[in-house]
């Protein structure tokens, strides 16, 4: 095995990634898709049929799943909001690390 | 593993599936959105070293967090009753922290992309070799066996034939694996985690007061299953009778030393979240923002399989028709109505693609580099290997298809993959950790070591114990005994092996052994990651000290 020649390939690899650039921000799919759940949640359980009620043992289980999900979703999207992703440094500047 | 057809047939409808439809459309557009970032291999299989600690630390726990370990755990909580919380606190936190604390630096900063690659580059060809083929048929099979049990449960939930669900799940995985690499697999785990709390904690609350509450659930339990069931460490005295048929001794040594340092130090699907990370503190990071969560998750995963025994006390009982993997099918059936029934079965669904997708994406990372890359087609483009990690993606999903039936002869799912896990990581954790600390672990230690380790939990499970040459109570109990076999004999080994051979030169081990640094290694930290909150001591040591804080509840 030729000592460091696969650190050497990696950071090359590395150079040429394009993930740091170009994958989108995951906050905004959880903060997006809670929302949108929390918005039917709530819905949901704010229609709820006795039925509903009585199987959840007297608990609105679906109004404060959805008010949950609602508020986590708002808060990823306040955090994308408050702190966006630093733009990824360019080529020159990773190779520098 | 045998469900009743009809009687856990849950009564959805569209609002469920309204659910369910909107999250499967989220995982494929996760995989389409995230294939515009994959340039090189890099990006494929490691996500280019460059996503943010709290993304690779949710998605460590995640990729642990499959529906087999959820179905599998509530199940133990409803057989062993509190026993089951060792598989956290003992059997996880102290190996996250050390995973995150010792070995980190080691795989991070010497730059392999592969758990077994590290083994090339300290040890040689042929343990590298042996482990990189050992990982890639244990991961094929467990993904089998994760579609295998989703397929079942699914055709009891919702009356899915087996094969279409099987053929569909295969299907998104394979999808979006193929499009976005691990970035995909890693994005999904994360909003799969988020989507498990949303789906297990309604189940949980509205569970708590079917029962009455806490003490409710206690006093129930005392009352039908005696004093011990509701306490960790009631009953495990050395020669007394327990019904997970282990002992303290065992239980630390075989499950929290053992069987839990082999899963979570040197199991690649773990593993690979880390390496993905943008740094050296970022990837030592991960283990350790991911064992927070994990102590918390017995709450949501156990105290269900609690509540569910409660309930139908003849759960697990032979005639009731009902087994012990039944307990979180039955709360949702009985306790959840229309909306969070749908959100419950997503979770479920999620988390049996997410457990699948774990698999497979550090299969094809393995497969690719550490089989084919490394001894079949060496030296092509890195445009070649690309491509082949693509086919080889889906070779494995179509082999999980295939291997999906050796699930079916076994009756509790844990037992399975614990059984696997014993016989594979524990000798690779023991060549591991003596090749880290030991600078003349020679090459053929390390082949031998690992050869003996696998063979000796083999012969001790299926030979001294099926064939009741020693006596030990239960499966679990023979899990335990043979991770300390494996370990023992594997590292007994490699001693006697290290002093009849000719160790590498020094100056090849940089960086690979405990006191040296590969040339250049040393980064200069992140900004920011001074913060004390960001420091690996500090949240390390707090999650050990937490995990200890939980057994107080459980000792007395």
């Amino acid at each position: 095995m030729s000592d460091h020649e696969y650190q050497r390939q990696v950071e090359e690899l590395e150079r040429e990634s394009a993930t740091a650039a170009r994958l989108f921000d995951i906050r905004l799919v959880i903060g997006g898709l809670f929302a949108i759940y929390g918005v039917i949640m709530t819905i949901a359980g704010i229609g709820a049929s006795d039925a509903d009620l009585e199987k959840a043992q007297d608990i609105n289980i679906n109004l404060w799943t959805g008010i949950g999900m609602l508020a986590l979703g708002l808060f990823f999207l306040a955090w994308v909001r408050l702190r966006p992703v630093v733009p990824a440094p360019s080529t020159e500047e990773r190779s520098g690390e | 593993m045998h469900y009743v057809a009809g009687e856990l047939r849950l009564s959805t409808n569209g609002l469920d599936y309204t659910v369910l439809g909107i999250y499967f459309a989220v995982v494929l557009g996760i995989g389409f959105a995230a294939r515009a970032s994959v340039r090189t291999s890099l990006d494929f299989f490691l996500s280019g070293r460059s996503l943010p600690a709290w993304v690779t630390g949710l998605a460590f726990v995640a990729a642990n967090l499959g529906a087999l370990e959820i179905l599998g755990m509530a199940a133990n909580g409803a057989q062993y009753g509190a026993y089951t919380v060792h598989w956290y606190w003992v059997g996880a936190i102290p190996a996250m922290v050390f995973l995150g604390l010792v070995m980190m630096p080691f795989y991070y900063g010497s730059k392999v992309r592969s758990v077994p690659e590290f083994l090339l580059h300290r040890f040689g060809p042929s343990s590298h070799l042996l482990s990189s083929i050992i990982f890639s048929v244990a991961s094929i099979l467990i993904a089998g066996v994760n579609l295998y049990a989703m397929a079942i449960v699914l055709e009891a939930l919702v009356g899915w034939p087996q094969w279409l669900a099987i053929v569909v799940a295969g299907f998104f995985v394979l999808a979006y694996i193929t499009l976005g690499g691990l970035s995909s697999a890693i994005y999904n785990e994360v909003l799969q985690f988020f989507v498990i709390l949303a789906a297990m904690i309604p189940l949980t609350v509205v569970g708590l007061k079917r029962v009455g509450g806490w003490d409710g659930l206690t006093d129930k339990l005392t009352d039908t299953q005696g004093q011990d069931f509701t306490s960790a460490w009631g009953g495990t005295g050395i020669g007394s009778d327990n019904p997970l048929g282990a002992n303290w001794l065992t239980l630390v040594l075989g499950l929290g030393f053992c069987l839990s340092f082999g899963y979570w130090t040197t199991n690649f699907a773990e593993v690979q979240r880390a390496l993905s990370a943008k740094n050296l503190s970022a990837a030592r990071r991960t283990p350790l923002i991911a064992a927070f969560p994990k102590i918390l998750i017995p709450l949501i995963v156990v105290v269900p399989g609690l509540i569910a025994l409660v309930i139908e006390p003849n759960l697990g009982k032979p005639g009731s028709g009902l087994q012990y993997n039944d307990a979180i099918p039955l709360l949702m059936r009985d306790l959840l109505p229309n909306g969070v029934l749908g959100l419950a079965l997503t979770g479920l669904l999620a988390a049996f693609m997410a457990g699948m997708a774990a698999n497979v994406s550090s299969f094809n990372t393995v497969f690719t580099n550490d089989v084919w890359g490394a001894y079949v087609v060496r030296g092509r483009s890195d445009r070649y290997y690309l491509t082949t990690g693509r086919v080889v993606t889906a070779v494995g999903v179509l082999g999980g298809m295939g291997t999906a039936f050796i699930a079916s002869s076994f009756s509790n799912v844990m037992n399975y993959l614990q059984t696997l896990f014993s016989f594979f990581n524990v000798p690779l954790f023991c060549v591991f950790i003596i090749g880290m600390f030991w600078k003349r672990a020679t090459p053929a230690a390390g082949f031998w070591g690992l050869l003996s380790g696998t063979v000796a939990a083999m012969v001790n499970y299926f030979w001294f114990y099926k064939q009741h040459l020693i006596d030990i109570p239960s499966d679990q109990g023979a899990n335990f005994v043979s991770a300390i076999v494996a370990f023992v004999v594997g590292g007994a080994v490699m001693v006697a092996v290290s002093l009849f051979t000719t160790p590498k030169p020094v100056d090849q081990l940089a960086g690979l052994v405990y006191g040296t640094t590969s040339p250049g290694m040393a980064e200069p930290p992140a900004e920011g990651d001074e913060a004390w909150y960001r420091k690996p001591a500090v949240l390390g040591w707090g999650a050990v000290v937490l995990a200890a804080a939980c057994y107080v509840p459980f000792s007395f």
